[in-house]
């Protein structure tokens, strides 16, 4: 590297270049400048260099909030190491803020700790704007109170050097800034806003390429710290994207051609991809008029021989209750993917929260059984929805797949799946239909049966959401309906029956076992590896089948002392005014669990609408088992 | 040499489709019901259209009406309350080999389904819908639907409803993109079939308005129009429902009206002092959501692997 004549008037100390195991960063700013893309070309080129990456987008729930306002922080947590990232992780390194107030939201949220660096903007400090002079300086202060290393940085002015307007080009500027920081090979970062910007011509190209530029020598000139994070695989083929995209391109190497949606946050943006997607291989996007109808325009196609496919989130899937019921009822093929926000109403749109799972469970009136399963990771999101066809046609039904706010909009890499033809749905079946078959020829055993499609000769028959007879007949005789739910339910347990039990993380025995399910997978884990480094018997145990449930839990559970679960949901904390072991709400898969093991499963949950990080969970995992000790972190 | 066929035998379809090949079984509505008027009509047109009853997909919502598709032999789809449309067009959006009815009422699509009804005039996908309009809700037994008339008391409303009611036919035609419109009454079956026969041949969302008794609840509302044909204004036009002499001869009150003409269509469907009957207004060159959906099929499993490999690659790093 070639020393470069000194560019500023303050020279900042000497560095070493530190090698560490993993980092967390965050760019936190106004909504619209960029932060999230600066965030994601970063963690691009740190996964092509062979780092583990797991990126969160900061979302506010308003399109253009108020600038410089403290709820309006929009911004992006990129962590990454030498190793597997499956979680957000707990307090950020290092931030680089375009401003003084989105840093308090995130406080708030606990997302910086005592030492966590912050490269902050310094151009307010010389605000036209009395007040604003006023508020940074402030800021500025309580940030250092609070242990916050803030190291004043005239950012936009660098960039101003050479684009007219900063807040265009601060956010490429950051990423320079971030590689040289890293030791990231800046050709990786050049090549990087290639593939962003290619698009829209090479002046683009070149004028953001010289901002990164920019921010390297800039870092190299100004920021005293400097870190390398090494490789973890290489040479590996991967694939980089979020959970949405992933259910998107699940959905195509199922074979489902025809997905019917209405807006919903955070669901949509697998329809923004599949919009332009889905018609590559063939299929078809429908923008319903309503949620109910996107998932009546689905029921249609899958009756009609095309299993299809709908997206929604909590208060869409309530919208959709009574057709999920028929569903089950006139046993037609569906999937349904519900990305989970924050309930209950319209509560927290751009946020996680795992709280839909009862009412995907039992929002239908009267007995709805069907499938539910829930991905753990980005991958799994890809890899689930391909699975939940095979379940929909196989077990004649709708198929739930419960995925989160956490996992739409975390980006990470995993392995490039090789593509199966045999994912993708066959042909409709035309065949003339067997004489002397009823529409539901249901196995007395296992409740299945095979379902006539429109344009087999000889299949005609009703669907009805009426209770009927094997041979689809409207019937309300006693004999008909018993006969009816019993199947339906059957094929629940005969689905469980081809499952394999789950298998504990870290021990198969012990003193305490958490129970998660859904996004938390990574930060459970990784918190369960921080107490057995610590000598804890501890274990976790993640569910992907929610109905019916992987076998063998009773037995698990049998091996451990106790028993709880971790969850991003609602459940009353036991030491609260009037709560006793009677009037306790529980987190919603503790309730399940407790009902189908008769185990006593306790739960932590909470719902500050943002993901779980390893080290919070240890805190309350340590504090269920007794022994409160500090954190191997010093987390304050 | 001059094109004379050596083989003379006739040609014998394979299958040849009679009444009773459409035949669901006993329909259990009240007897002197309206529908079964309906539902003979839709089981002639598929007999002389020989339309093979796999190919037939018969969509309804609840109520009364929507009993429809189990009273015909044919692939049926009896589903929620005022949710017919987004069925029926989900069942054709990949199915263009279908044939999609869609039987459905006052309240299943006037009031609960009411969204889909303007939306199902947008998509305009190629199927007949009819609304059975009695003016009530009949299977709840007797409440005010949308398009009971004034003082008719009901279970709800026992000194009547408090709002004029809309009208079916006319509220259709203010939909966008609606492509066809027709108004008909159950108890004319020549009419009735010659309507619906119309609105099969056209190809769009063909909205057909069907008057229709139900003795049970609602037997005085559409009485004098029964027995006075002066009260109805038979619409005649080449482009229009096919009006026969016996239809020319009953209903003496007639006019020609171009299809085409939107206003005066809409102005008749709104006229009070005879019930205009016939096709009020055909737009055949409205665009077709249909057209959109179909995209993309008949591609082969290889090519969308390949496609989905491709897709892989802009993820890949």
């Amino acid at each position: 590297m070639t020393v470069a004549p000194p560019a500023a008037t303050t020279q900042p100390p000497r560095r070493t270049r530190q090698r560490v195991s993993e980092r967390i960063v965050e760019i936190v700013s106004d909504s619209g400048e960029g932060a999230q893309k600066a965030g994601q070309t970063f963690g691009t080129v740190c996964a092509k260099l062979g780092n583990g990456v797991w990126t969160v987008e900061i979302i506010p729930a308003e399109i253009k909030p108020p600038a410089r306002s403290r709820a309006g922080a929009s911004g992006i947590r990129v962590r990454f190491g030498d190793h597997e990232i499956t979680n957000r992780g707990d307090r950020a390194d290092l931030v680089v803020a375009f401003n003084e107030q989105v840093l308090y939201g995130r406080i708030g949220s606990r997302a910086y700790r005592p030492g966590t660096i912050v490269l902050l903007e310094s151009k307010w400090a010389e605000d036209p704007q009395p007040e604003v002079r006023e508020q940074y300086a402030t800021a500025l202060g309580e940030f250092r109170e609070q242990g916050l290393e803030v190291i004043e940085l005239p950012l936009e002015k660098a960039c101003l050097e050479i684009v007219g307007d900063a807040r265009v080009g601060k956010n490429m500027f950051v990423v320079g800034l971030l590689c040289e920081v890293f030791g990231c090979d800046i050709e990786r970062a050049l090549a990087e806003v290639r593939e962003v910007f290619g698009r829209k011509g090479e002046e683009v190209v070149r004028s953001n390429q010289e901002l990164v530029r920019r921010g390297w020598a800039f870092a190299e000139a100004h920021v005293p710290y400097a870190w390398e994070v090494p490789a973890w695989r290489a040479g590996e083929p991967v694939l980089v994207m979020n959970g949405n995209q992933a259910v998107g391109l699940g959905i195509m190497a199922a074979g489902m051609e025809m997905v019917a949606m209405y807006p919903i946050t955070p669901a949509t943006s697998v329809s923004h991809y599949l919009g332009r997607a889905l018609p590559v291989v063939g299929g078809f996007l429908h923008q319903a008029e309503d949620e109910i109808a996107a998932v009546g325009f689905a029921i249609g196609a899958s009756y009609a021989g095309q299993t299809a496919c709908t997206i929604t989130s909590g208060p869409g899937l309530a919208l959709k209750t009574e057709f999920l019921g028929l569903a089950v009822m006139a046993e037609i093929p569906l999937v349904v993917v519900v990305v989970q926000r924050g309930g209950p109403s319209t509560g927290l749109p751009t946020k996680v929260e795992q709280a839909d799972l009862l009412a995907t469970l039992f929002g239908a009136p009267g007995d709805s059984p069907k499938i539910v399963i829930a991905p753990a990771t980005i991958e799994e999101c890809f890899h689930f929805v391909v699975l939940a066809r095979k379940l929909a046609e196989e077990f004649r039904g709708p198929v739930v797949v419960l995925t989160d706010a956490n996992l739409a909009t975390g980006v990470a890499p995993f392995p490039r799946p090789a593509i199966d033809p045999a994912w993708l749905a066959p042909p409709i079946d035309q065949t003339p239909w067997p004489t002397g078959i009823a529409p539901y020829d249901w196995d007395p055993e296992t409740g299945l049966s095979a379902r006539p499609i429109p344009g087999q000769r000889g299949g005609e028959y009703v669907v009805t959401g009426l209770a009927h007879t094997r041979g689809g007949k409207v019937a309300y005789d006693a004999f008909s309906n018993q006969e009816g739910c019993d199947m339906r339910s059957r094929k629940l347990a005969a689905l469980a029956r081809t499952l394999k039990p789950p298998r504990p993380h870290g021990a198969e025995a012990g003193e305490l076992l958490v129970v998660g399910w859904g996004s938390t997978l990574g930060a459970i884990e990784e918190a369960v590896d921080l107490l057995r480094a610590d000598g804890h018997s501890v274990a976790s145990l993640h569910l992907r089948f929610l109905s019916p449930f992987e076998p063998g839990l009773a037995e698990i559970f049998g091996r451990f002392e106790k028993v709880m679960t971790v969850e991003i949901n609602y459940s009353d904390d036991p030491a609260a005014p009037l709560i006793t072991d009677e009037t306790r709400r529980r987190a919603q898969l503790a309730q399940l669990l407790r009902e189908r093991t008769l185990v006593d499963v306790d739960c932590w949950s909470t719902v500050p609408g943002q993901p779980l990080g390893p080290v919070q969970i240890a805190e309350q995992v340590r504090a269920r088992l007794g022994a409160a000790t500090t954190s191997p972190r010093g987390v304050v | 040499m001059f094109g004379l066929p050596q083989d003379w035998s006739l040609e014998v379809p394979e299958r040849y489709f009679t009444l009773e090949s459409y035949d669901g079984g006993v329909a259990r509505w009240c007897p002197g019901c309206g529908d079964f008027a309906m539902l003979s009509a839709v089981q002639r047109i598929c007999r002389d259209q020989q339309v093979p009853p796999e190919k037939l997909a018969m969509v309804s919502g609840i109520g009364c009406s929507s009993r429809f598709p189990h009273y015909m032999h044919a692939y049926g789809f009896h589903g929620l309350h005022g949710r017919a449309l987004p069925v029926a067009c989900g069942i054709k959006a990949r199915r263009p080999d279908l044939t999609v009815w869609v039987a459905t009422g006052d309240g299943d699509c006037c009031s609960i389904g009411a969204g889909h009804w303007l939306h199902a005039a947008r998509y305009n996908m190629d199927m007949v819908v009819m609304v059975f309009d009695n003016s009530v809700y009949g299977l709840t037994k007797k409440q005010t639907s949308p398009t009971t008339p004034l003082g008719l008391s009901t279970n709800t409303h026992p000194d009547g409803g408090f709002l004029p009611p809309l009208d079916v036919a006319a509220t259709t035609l203010g939909f966008p993109n609606v492509s066809f419109v027709a108004r008909t009454v159950d108890w004319n079956p020549a009419h009735l079939y010659a309507t619906l026969e119309t609105a099969q041949r056209h190809r769009g969302t063909s909205f057909v308005h069907i008057l229709q008794r139900c003795p049970t609840y609602t037997g005085e509302v559409f009485e004098e129009l029964r027995r006075n044909p002066d009260r109805t204004l038979l619409l005649t036009h080449p482009e229009g429902v096919p009006a026969d002499d016996t239809l020319r001869r009953m209903y003496k009150h007639q006019q020609e009206h171009d299809p085409r003409d939107f206003a005066a269509g809409h102005a008749l469907a709104l006229r009070k002092d005879r019930l205009a009957i016939g096709l009020l207004y055909r737009n055949p060159e409205a665009p077709r959501y249909d057209d959109f959906t179909v995209k993309g099929l008949g591609m082969t499993r290889e090519q969308k692997v390949a496609a989905l490999e491709r897709e892989l690659d802009r993820f890949s790093i």
